[in-house]
């Protein structure tokens, strides 16, 4: 089975990276942009065919691993 | 004082602190690779070093907390072993769960290089006996991600506790917005656990210990743990 794990900042958590992409996009005349919040995706393989064991696994990895949850949010997605 | 300073792939202080703990101390700081599943026996203090472990993949200092002997590091230090982890070995340690926190991105998104003035909070610790409270001194920094984040109640908690060991400031030794390098919340450079055994930094005291590197205001860091530990 196939998952992807989004990673993003919690709100509250200061992004300069993504103030300089919102920056970077005005300067090349995009208008209209509000905020620019710059997050991660981390796809992963896994020998698991079950989809509630393989949620399980992956949400220890994001915890342990893949995420701060000091900083960090975390979204799981499978594809079987 | 018995010493081991812990080597990951991509630390790249840790000979710089050998030294400037050997100047303190005497000879004898054993290094032991990140593979290692043990510590020597009766150790004193334990030294994360600076550098880029495993390049920073991922978040700076998560691969390494997760070294195979970071489980006996968060087990000595458990049991009140002293740890002091600098610039990378600060932000393995918060990766690791033994201080508070992260270090995010540089506000200016710059790696800095450059000495900055630390206002030292308290000279009540392991670390810093050797300091006056409220003193300031000059250490150098050198990192990429060393915008220290925690949440309020985090802060509040810190502040409470007296767990935070040094600030960023000017010269006059006055905590200003202006004075803070990096956009760390509350200009917080240094922390401490709640025992005061553990001690994390972004600034590096090594590389400011010797006079023929410009300078010895570190050193009064590894002379406090000398003091204090042996």
């Amino acid at each position: 089975m196939k998952a992807r794990v989004h990673v993003t900042l919690k709100s509250g958590v200061l992004d300069p990276q993504g103030k300089a992409i919102g920056h970077a996009l005005e300067a090349l005349g995009f208008s209209g942009i509000g905020e620019v919040r710059q997050g991660k995706v981390i796809d992963l393989e896994i020998d698991e065919t079950d989809a509630d064991s393989a949620r399980i696994q992956v949400e220890a990895m994001c915890q342990k691993l893949l995420a701060n949850t000091v900083i960090e949010n975390y979204d799981i997605e499978l594809n079987p | 004082m018995k010493t081991a300073v812990v080597v990951f792939p991509g630390s790249n202080c840790d000979r710089d602190v050998k030294v400037a703990l050997e100047q303190s101390a005497g000879p004898g700081v054993q290094m032991v690779w990140h593979k290692e599943t043990s510590l020597p026996d009766g150790l004193d203090l334990i030294v994360l070093p600076g550098g880029f472990s495993y390049g920073d993949y991922l978040r700076s200092g998560a691969v390494a907390a997760h070294s195979p002997i970071m489980r006996e590091v968060k087990a000595r230090a458990e049991a009140g072993t002293a740890v002091l982890g600098i610039c990378n070995g600060f932000q393995i340690l918060t990766e690791a769960g033994l201080l508070p926190g992260i270090m995010l991105r540089n506000r200016d998104l710059r790696f800095l290089c450059k000495d900055v003035c630390l206002k030292v909070e308290t000279s009540q610790s392991l670390f810093t006996a050797r300091y006056e409270s409220g003193e300031t001194i000059r250490v150098p920094i050198a990192h990429h991600d060393g915008a220290y984040f925690v949440d309020e109640e985090g802060r509040r908690s810190l502040e409470d506790n007296s767990q935070i060991a040094f600030r960023y400031c000017d010269e006059q030794g006055h905590v200003t917005p202006e004075s803070n390098p990096n956009g760390s919340i509350s200009n917080i450079a240094g922390v401490f656990n709640e025992s005061k055994t553990v001690l994390g930094m972004m600034p590096h005291p090594e590389r400011l210990s010797d006079v023929a590197l410009g300078g010895t205001d570190g050193r009064g860091l590894f002379d406090s743990l000398v003091e204090t530990l042996s």
